[in-house]
């Protein structure tokens, strides 16, 4: 096998990186620190292989942009950070709705409203998950390193194609914006729009197929005239007010995902085995809390980490296997305690939180206070 | 030349999608024909065209035609319609809105469109109201006129929407009526024609939200009104600004030669070294 490139890389320039290399190619944004870079980097290596980079008016337009390009048959992509992303939620809950694959990158940053713009947060986990409004699915990934940032963009667009949905790639500031020497991959797996199997008179773009299958979405302009909308919709796409239909729509875009959980959730495990105390983190935070089950380790505890690399669905039946041996779950995040919560759901008297909202990073140090106090 | 019903039954989803969620003497019904119709003229076949709309009385259009259809959020057509437009050159977009839609909650979309000139066909149904929502004052109602918002009249001052996308760089921009249906066919021929971003602002009644509680009477004294104010854009500048009372200039306003968004983005990639598609 060839020696995989080695480059040195910032954590939006590898999201940036990862989206070309996954053949996305059209991106439309609109500036917001801490995510600019990406959209600077696109607006030149979009152009040399014949992509579009356009600068929208505004986030809501960014959002409604990528979706009219990926009808269109084009993979496509935005980036934003908070309040950007807020604006984005009522064209994402279209995507969702219209099963229109497409990513989204927000590089998170203080809240809530315009916050801290130069300073790191995790405060969107939640708005990631119920940012607009109504049921819906959500997949959201989280990377932790600049590597990450690469692999898990590439990943978020096949998710996307495979389940038509809009995907999330969720990066706080610190990932973003730190530099690390990445190994660029020669074989990925990239997932391409499906050929419908079809003639144009059969095709029903929402149509439920036998086993879960999810019908292919036919770029318009191809023959296949099709209404896509934000409505309530049948099989055809127009809108409908019918009882069993109006069930089968909402039913079809929550349990596509649902059923597929073992396929979405990827976590990664570290020294759980024989764990008594486990913390569950992600993003930067992941990276301190490594660091503190190594220092907890050297000094005789027995700890571990769970990191959600899938966020949203949330990785729960792993953690109520894990924690059925634990003593404690330490959740230590950027924020006043949202994955905590979810921890909660699973180990309700088991859970204690770490929290940092002063725009700072969470130091090993900090998890490995807590990590004495809960085994004392 | 191909008869209007025949045209219709062409272009139309007959199953399922009728009845039409218009209300009676809705002009709506009215533009869709002119559409059809300039549609018909230009040759160009169904899965060439993708026709998007907005929310609200004029959105549901797109619901009716047979064409690669998008029905979107409120106000973003525009926008849905900018994404299309780039991936895919290829396909004519025509984009559908209503006065609010356009104007209002999409103004932003609308002025940028404008200044970008690209290639897409706005067509702006203005029946001066919110119809599906039950009859709130848009930006187009006028001074004193009532709405279910506005109970002891409007106080804003009114858009008037061809000036507007003049100003904002329109290439094309022409204004026609119900009552001047034949005139809004050629109109929007010439404006699928056009290379670059174009508005034709389609005035239409509203009967039973907006002529109802302004005392315009059914859609015939509707019309009849169109059919007096409505001045060809040259009778309309001989006119003085003492002269004009309720009178609007109908025909092309706005007709100019400017470089197209995809063209000069062809040319950047060309700079940069990429393959031109």
């Amino acid at each position: 096998m060839k020696k995989a490139k080695e480059v040195l890389l910032q954590g939006n320039e590898a999201c940036a990186m990862g989206a070309l290399a996954a053949g996305m190619r059209f991106f439309g944004g609109y500036p917001i620190t801490p995510s600019t870079e990406i959209a600077e980097f696109l607006s030149v290596e979009l152009l040399k292989v014949g992509g579009i980079f356009i600068q929208m008016e505004d986030e809501i337009a960014s959002m409604a942009a990528i979706i009219g390009a990926s009808l269109a048959g084009v993979k496509s992509m935005t980036a934003t950070s908070g309040p950007g992303f807020s604006l984005m939620q009522e064209n994402i809950g279209y995507a969702s709705m219209a099963e229109v694959p497409c990513v989204v990158v927000n590089v998170m940053r203080g809240g809530p409203s315009t916050g801290m713009p130069t300073r790191p947060s995790q405060g969107d986990v939640m708005q990631s998950r119920w940012g607009t409004h109504g049921d819906h699915p959500s997949i959201v990934l989280c990377p932790q390193s600049v590597m990450e940032c690469y692999t898990l963009t590439i990943r978020a667009f096949n998710l996307a194609e495979k389940y038509r949905t809009p995907v999330i790639v969720l990066m706080d500031g610190i990932v973003g914006h730190m530099w690390e020497n990445i190994h660029i991959p020669e074989n990925i797996e990239i997932i391409d729009k499906r050929e419908p199997t079809v003639p144009p008179e059969w095709y029903e773009p929402y149509e439920d197929l036998p086993g879960g299958e999810i019908a292919p979405l036919v770029p318009f302009g191809e023959g296949y005239r099709y209404h896509v909308t934000g409505m309530v919709h049948d099989s055809q796409g127009f809108p409908t007010l019918v009882k069993d239909e109006v069930e089968q729509c909402l039913n079809k875009i929550i349990y596509k995902i649902k059923n597929n959980l073992h396929d979405i959730i990827e976590i990664e495990e570290y020294l759980v085995e024989d764990a008594e105390i486990c913390i569950i983190a992600y993003g930067s935070v992941a990276r301190s809390a490594k660091e503190a089950v190594k220092m907890a380790r050297g000094e005789g505890f027995k700890v571990g980490l769970i990191r959600p690399i899938t966020l949203w669905p949330f990785p729960r039946f792993h953690l109520e296997h894990a924690s059925r041996k634990m003593k404690t779950l330490i959740v230590p995040e950027m924020n006043y305690g949202q994955v905590y919560g979810e921890v909660l759901k699973s180990s309700p008297h088991k859970a204690v939180k770490v929290t940092r909202v002063d725009g700072e990073l969470i130091t090993p140090e900090e998890i490995m206070k807590k990590i004495e106090e809960v085994a004392l | 030349m191909i008869q209007t019903s025949e045209a219709i039954y062409k272009y139309l989803r007959p199953d399922k999608k009728f009845p039409h969620v218009w209300c009676p003497g809705c002009g709506a019904g009215i533009v869709m024909g002119a559409l059809v119709r300039a549609i018909e003229k230009t040759g160009l076949t169904k899965d060439e065209i993708v026709l998007v709309s907005g929310i609200g009385c004029s959105g549901r259009m797109s619901t009716y035609l047979d064409f690669n259809t998008l029905h979107t959020t409120h106000g973003r057509a525009l926008a849905f319609a900018t994404g299309i437009k780039l991936a895919k050159p290829e396909l004519t977009v025509i984009v559908i809105m209503g006065d609010g839609d356009a104007t209002a909650i999409g103004g932003n979309h609308l002025i940028h469109a404008c200044r970008r000139n690209i290639d897409i066909n706005a067509i702006i149904i203005n029946n001066n109201i919110y119809g599906m929502t039950g009859g709130q004052y848009s930006p187009t109602t006028p001074t004193n006129n009532k709405a279910s918002t506005a109970h002891y009249g409007n106080i804003e001052k009114p858009f008037d929407i061809c000036k507007l996308v003049e100003a904002c760089g329109a290439t094309y921009v022409a204004r026609s009526t119900t009552y001047h249906a034949k005139m809004l066919d050629s109109l929007i021929e010439r404006s699928i024609g056009k290379h670059g971003f174009c508005v034709v602002e389609a005035m239409a009644q509203c009967p039973v939200q907006y002529g109802r509680r302004n005392k315009l009477g059914g859609p015939v004294d509707m019309l009849q009104l169109y059919k007096e104010n409505a001045l060809s854009i040259g009778a309309y500048e001989k006119l003085t600004p003492e002269e004009i009372a309720d009178q609007f200039p109908v025909g092309v306003l706005v007709d100019k030669e400017e470089p197209e968004y995809l063209d000069k983005y062809r040319n950047n990639i060309q700079k940069a070294g990429g393959n031109v598609p």
